[in-house]
């Protein structure tokens, strides 16, 4: 498996800070079936994304996307719900490391989200590391992923290296 | 080195580490909450079977506690199961209480321990001195699996803190105050160390609430160098083995600040942001439907203590109600013993069942639409609490026995002889 080199999809933008909280509420963390978390993503900060998402359609945000709580949930919920990628000024640690795991790409890309507007379709070159905004024409350079998040994305997330891993 | 990069070390297997290194580290105590059924799927679809060292996994039934969905106690049956099958002896069930307070009551944290729990408050651990960081449900299934984890070597950022408490000020305030001038995000990645004269004015308990915030930070750990009031705390608890690391003379710190509390006034955090801090003379007046003193951060026997010196012989506002949660049993049965429960429960106060509880918006004093709650716990984002049209305020235990007492955002100075 590798990993797919141009990703395209229009936009949903938000600002700072949105917690787990806002993109998985605490009342529906007694689910597990990822169809069933899906249902609630992006619940707290933007009822109407659930409707509009489509599969491939991207996250950009501003500084801190994902702070807070732990919960998994809130990786899950966004994959499950179709985002293909996620680009923001910067990410809460925990999801950071969430979402790379279920190889969900997390691109920082400082700025993105005072050039991008919901709806824009934008297309990311995973190789180049350069977001161009279909809509608007204008490009930006993100951060390149280290070799050890690219390995993972490039395997499908952790859960098929760490098996290899075990398995050899 | 500093100390914090000298344990990864240890756990690492290696002399010396660099910041921003990844480094594979072997995990001392890893623990699972019971949100996150997730983990036990994660650790079956990687192909696990036995856990790497069950004496190394603990498991704790206390975001739930005890379930009030027929799916929550699905989810704990599951739990119970593994932990039997698996030979985790560990198992702190529906009476325990919240993990972090459970470790210390228990004295499974120590200094020098790598210990990650599958909740971002695992910060907290700083007041022992211990490496101590959140991560998600696959991440600690891996640990389950191999023993090991993966970490960045991160940046540290040395927060010093001069000067004199003084009086109706509490390590919250310090914290919220910190926060504030920093913002939400400052600590992203990073590690956050205290230093300075106000630890030496700090219990555990306090030392514990100014850790734990760290996370609101965005930090990845905290630390607080190991003196007399931990060994204190420490000595007849812990069994385990431990070595206390100190940092190199002449360690760079990412960056440094100095805050310094004296003349310090109350803090409030408004909604909906953990780091729209001002002073809480700014919104005396505010009217709480809502108090709730309680979680990993404002619920432990200082905490409950300071609200019954506040209240006393008093009785709560008819239109405010007051939720306490006592962080684990041990806090519980020492309020019991000491006659704070008691003082709490005659002023009016609701005890609910040590854990969670409405901290995280799933059960045990939720919010309704429209309702304004003042709260010990550590987040005020929208819906935390339930309605996300609720107004949360973050403030210190005084503060929120203080506005119980009065029905409003109170100076609790005032209140407190």
């Amino acid at each position: 498996m590798s990993v797919q080199k141009i990703l395209t999809g229009k936009a949903f933008v938000y600002g700072p800070n949105i917690d787990t909280d806002q993109i998985y509420p605490g009342r529906f963390l007694d689910l597990t079936d990822p169809d069933q978390v899906g249902k609630h993503a992006m619940e707290g900060a933007d009822p109407n994304f659930v409707k509009e998402v489509q599969q491939g359609d991207l996250i950009v945000a501003a500084t801190n996307f994902g702070c807070g709580s732990s919960r998994e949930h809130a990786a899950v919920t966004l994959k499950a719900a179709g985002v293909g990628a996620i680009l923001a000024d910067s990410y809460g640690r925990i999801f950071y490391r969430n979402a790379i795991n279920l190889g969900v790409p997390l691109i920082v890309c400082p700025g993105i989200s005072k050039v991008v507007n919901r709806g824009d379709v934008i297309e990311f070159n995973m190789t180049t590391g350069t977001v161009l905004n279909k809509t608007s024409g204008k490009t930006l350079q993100a951060q390149p992923l280290s070799d050890y998040v690219m390995n993972i994305l490039a395997s499908g997330g952790i859960k098929p290296l760490i098996k290899k891993q075990m398995e050899g | 080195m500093h100390a914090i990069e000298k344990i990864l070390a240890r756990a690492a297997g290696k002399p010396t580490v660099t910041t921003g290194e990844i480094v594979n580290c072997k995990v001392d105590m890893a623990g699972i909450n019971d949100l996150y059924l997730q983990t036990l799927r994660s650790f079956f679809e990687m192909g696990g079977k036995k856990v790497h060292d069950p004496n190394k996994i603990v498991v704790f039934l206390d975001h739930y506690a005890p379930a009030s969905t027929i799916m929550q106690a699905d989810n704990q049956k599951q739990f119970r199961e593994f932990c039997w099958e698996q030979g985790i002896d560990l198992l702190m069930d529906v009476d325990q209480g919240v993990c972090h307070q459970v470790m210390a009551d228990k004295g499974l944290v120590y200094p020098g321990q790598v210990l990650v729990i599958t909740d971002s408050h695992t910060t907290i651990h700083g007041a022992f001195g211990a490496f101590g960081t959140g991560v998600g449900a696959t991440d600690l299934a891996i640990i389950m699996a191999t023993g090991q984890l993966w970490f960045r070597i991160p940046e540290i950022i040395r927060i010093h803190l001069d000067g004199t408490l003084p009086h109706g000020v509490f390590a919250k305030d310090v914290i919220l105050k910190v926060i504030g001038a920093l913002g939400a995000d400052y600590g992203v990645y990073r590690g956050v160390e205290f230093t300075g004269p106000v630890l030496k004015q700090l219990s555990i308990s306090e030392r514990m609430a100014l850790c734990n915030m760290t996370t609101e930070l965005g930090a990845k750990t905290a630390y607080i160098q190991p003196d007399e009031i931990t060994l204190e705390f420490l000595r007849g608890k812990v069994q385990h083995e431990y070595e206390i690391f100190t940092t190199d003379p002449g360690y760079q710190y990412a960056a440094e600040h100095t805050f310094d509390v004296t003349g310090m006034t109350p803090q409030i955090a408004a909604p909906h942001s953990v780091d729209n801090v001002a002073p809480i003379a700014k919104y005396v007046g505010t009217p709480i439907n809502q108090a709730f003193l309680g979680t990993c951060t404002g619920g432990r026997a200082d905490d409950l203590a300071i609200a019954a010196s506040i209240l006393q012989g008093k009785k709560i506002n008819p239109r405010t109600r007051f939720i306490v949660v006592p962080a684990s049993k041990a806090v519980l049965l020492e309020a019991m013993a000491n006659g704070t429960m008691k003082t709490l429960v005659e002023a009016g106060a609701t005890f609910v069942t040590p854990g969670c509880a409405a901290c995280l918006g799933t059960h045990e004093g939720m919010l309704g639409s429209g309702e304004t709650c003042i709260t010990a716990s550590s987040r005020n984002f929208p819906g935390r609490m339930g309605s996300a049209k609720a107004e949360i305020y973050l403030g210190s235990p005084a503060s929120v026995a203080a506005a119980a007492l009065a029905g409003k955002i109170v100076d609790p100075t005032e209140y407190l002889k």
